[in-house]
């Protein structure tokens, strides 16, 4: 029997589509079809410019928008051969590990209501709540931010946000063991994630799968630590990994990550001063200060170029990896020297661990089947762009 | 497994990637490009296969994970497509990218997929967007646009807006999509 399964399903985690080929209960084929969100938003890149391109970038993987927005102007910035000051670096460490814990929230949330564990769900989205007054406060937006910007940061982080990340960092560690007391020692959640989806180390990186998924088969690939953006080099943390590659392992996994990132936003928080530029120096790239703007003719004209033209950078391409909550982002960009970028790629994780699905559910039967898409955090505006 | 990160960032210049593919074929290395720290590593389109076989298989190279492969389309030069491979070893701790350079009027090269299993949506998606064809990909059909849609939107000659005033949606509701 060949089952439709979707592209309306809760359990989809968006409008993903999946062709089941079925004996009995056990899933004997799979096919995945996608697309169904594709907005063509590489195209789009194309038509605009370098600075202009960010917006866009906060719509793909909706729930790591900062993330999106950082592997972006690390890449521009690359190109450029910009340097960006610390204080920045740290403030942008520090939003994307909050990033990543909202985003392991929502997994984790998601996932336990699709496995039956409704409490859970509400735990998380009150957390996450936590995570966006921060975001909103930093940014004015609680989703799309567009904080990180070409060469540094948007806007100077306001008054109170210390007292606010600390608060959080406060309440942080006993919520997230308190998820741990519903779930780690639950037999129903054991049962349905226990020894469910394997798949080998070997077979992981053959798929080109990374992220927890990969870690949780043992590969320790980490981009922060493998190939270090940002500053990540100057931060005391561990990869956490397992080696059984179930579902169950993932969970640990991604678990111990929230406790890791809130180690990395502790020491940023200590790392970055109250004062101190959020932008580097590089006039034609950057726009000025709105009081130079106003003062200054080179500074006024600075202004009229960069938004009437934008800035042209060298011919050349680059490709810049970053680790988003679902494994590894890469942004790849290929310029002619035009203000526009020639072409925008983006390495969408969500895509590329979602070849694996297959592989993880034939032979299985079907109520694993919800167990493995949400093992894999995919997110459909990620994976179809 | 033979998985382990080595503990220090490995100290050997990324050169040696293409002195090691030279020394096992001549012709594999068309020209090195170094960029902002990248190694691109030009290789002649009968030769991909061969290169990406031995840069996944050789001790001393061991790229073991293909994390992306992408297109530009350089249009209207001449050979207008350049097919990105972007390598990891895991156990190296290196990057480089491979590339191709495709003609135009015959888009088709040997596909990856053989060497590398994740290589296979990143190539349906090549296919999808730009039209260039992968000779022995298991599964060569379009990923995220309409099985009947026309043209590769992603060329740098496709018109924005598409080629039509109303999106083709009306078929393929009516057609069977079952594949």
């Amino acid at each position: 029997m060949v089952l439709n399964m979707g592209p309306q399903h809760p359990s989809t985690h968006g409008v993903l589509r999946i062709l089941l080929e079925l004996d009995g209960e056990t899933v004997v084929k799979a096919i995945p079809d996608l697309g169904y969100l594709h907005t063509g938003i590489e195209k789009s890149c194309e038509d605009k410019t370098y600075s202009q391109v960010i917006t866009l970038t906060d719509r793909m993987d909706y729930l790591n928008p900062l993330g999106n927005n950082l592997v972006y102007c690390l890449a521009v910035e690359k190109l450029l051969g910009l340097e960006i000051p610390k204080r920045a670096q740290y403030i942008r460490v520090m939003m994307v590990e909050l990033q990543r814990i909202s985003s392991h929230l929502v997994w984790l949330g998601t996932h336990a209501i699709d496995l039956g564990a409704m409490t859970v769900f509400l735990y998380c989205f009150r957390e996450r709540e936590e995570i966006l007054k921060i975001f909103e406060l930093f940014t004015g937006q609680r989703m799309m931010t567009s904080y990180i910007r070409i060469g540094g940061l948007a806007l100077d982080p306001p008054a109170g946000w210390r007292q606010a990340v600390e608060r959080f960092l406060k309440m942080m560690p006993s919520r997230v063991d308190e998820y741990e007391t519903l779930l780690t020692e639950n037999r129903i959640w054991i049962g349905r994630t226990k020894g469910v989806g394997y798949i080998s180390a070997e077979d992981a990186v053959a798929l080109s799968m990374t992220g927890p998924t990969l870690r949780a088969a043992g590969v320790a690939y980490d981009n922060r630590k493998v190939f270090p953006y940002s500053s990540y080099e100057e931060f005391k943390f561990d990869v956490p990994t397992r080696t059984e590659s179930d579902c169950y392992a993932r969970y640990l996994v991604r678990v111990a990550e929230m406790h890791e990132s809130l180690k990395i936003i502790r020491q940023a928080l200590d790392k970055i001063s109250n004062e101190g530029p959020i932008k580097a120096e590089a006039p034609g790239i950057i726009p000025p200060q709105r009081e130079k703007m106003k003062t200054e003719m080179e500074a006024l004209i600075y202004h009229f170029k960069i938004f009437t033209e934008g800035f042209s950078p060298a011919p050349g391409e680059v490709f810049v990896t970053v680790e988003s909550p679902r494994g590894e982002l890469g942004c790849f960009i290929a310029s002619d020297g035009s203000p526009k970028p020639l072409r925008v790629h983006f390495r969408g994780p969500s895509y590329i661990n979602l070849q694996a699905l297959p592989k993880l559910i034939e032979g299985q039967l079907i109520s694993d089947v919800i167990a493995c898409i949400g093992t894999i955090d995919i997110v459909l505006g990620e994976v179809d762009r | 497994m033979g998985f382990e990160i080595v503990t220090e960032s490995s100290s050997q210049s990324t050169n040696v990637v293409a002195e090691c593919l030279r020394s096992w074929n001549p012709k594999a290395v068309v020209e090195v490009i170094d960029f902002r720290g990248e190694t691109t590593i030009v290789v002649p389109r009968e030769l991909l296969r061969a290169t990406a076989e031995r840069c996944c298989a050789d001790a001393k190279l061991q790229y073991n994970l293909l994390t992306d492969a992408t297109c530009v389309d350089r249009y209207p030069a001449e050979p207008r497509f350049e097919l990105n491979y972007h390598l990891v070893s895991i156990p190296r701790r290196e990057k480089v990218r491979l590339r191709v350079w495709l003609g135009g009027n015959d888009p088709v090269v040997d596909s990856v997929v053989a060497v590398w299993p994740g290589a296979n949506w990143l190539e349906r998606e090549i296919f999808d967007l730009f039209g260039i064809r992968f000779t022995g990909h298991p599964d060569l059909r379009r990923i995220l646009l309409p099985d009947d849609w026309e043209g590769y939107p992603l060329r740098r000659d496709y018109p924005v807006e598409g080629y039509r005033d109303v999106p083709n949606t009306g078929e393929l509701f009516r057609k069977s999509s079952t594949p």
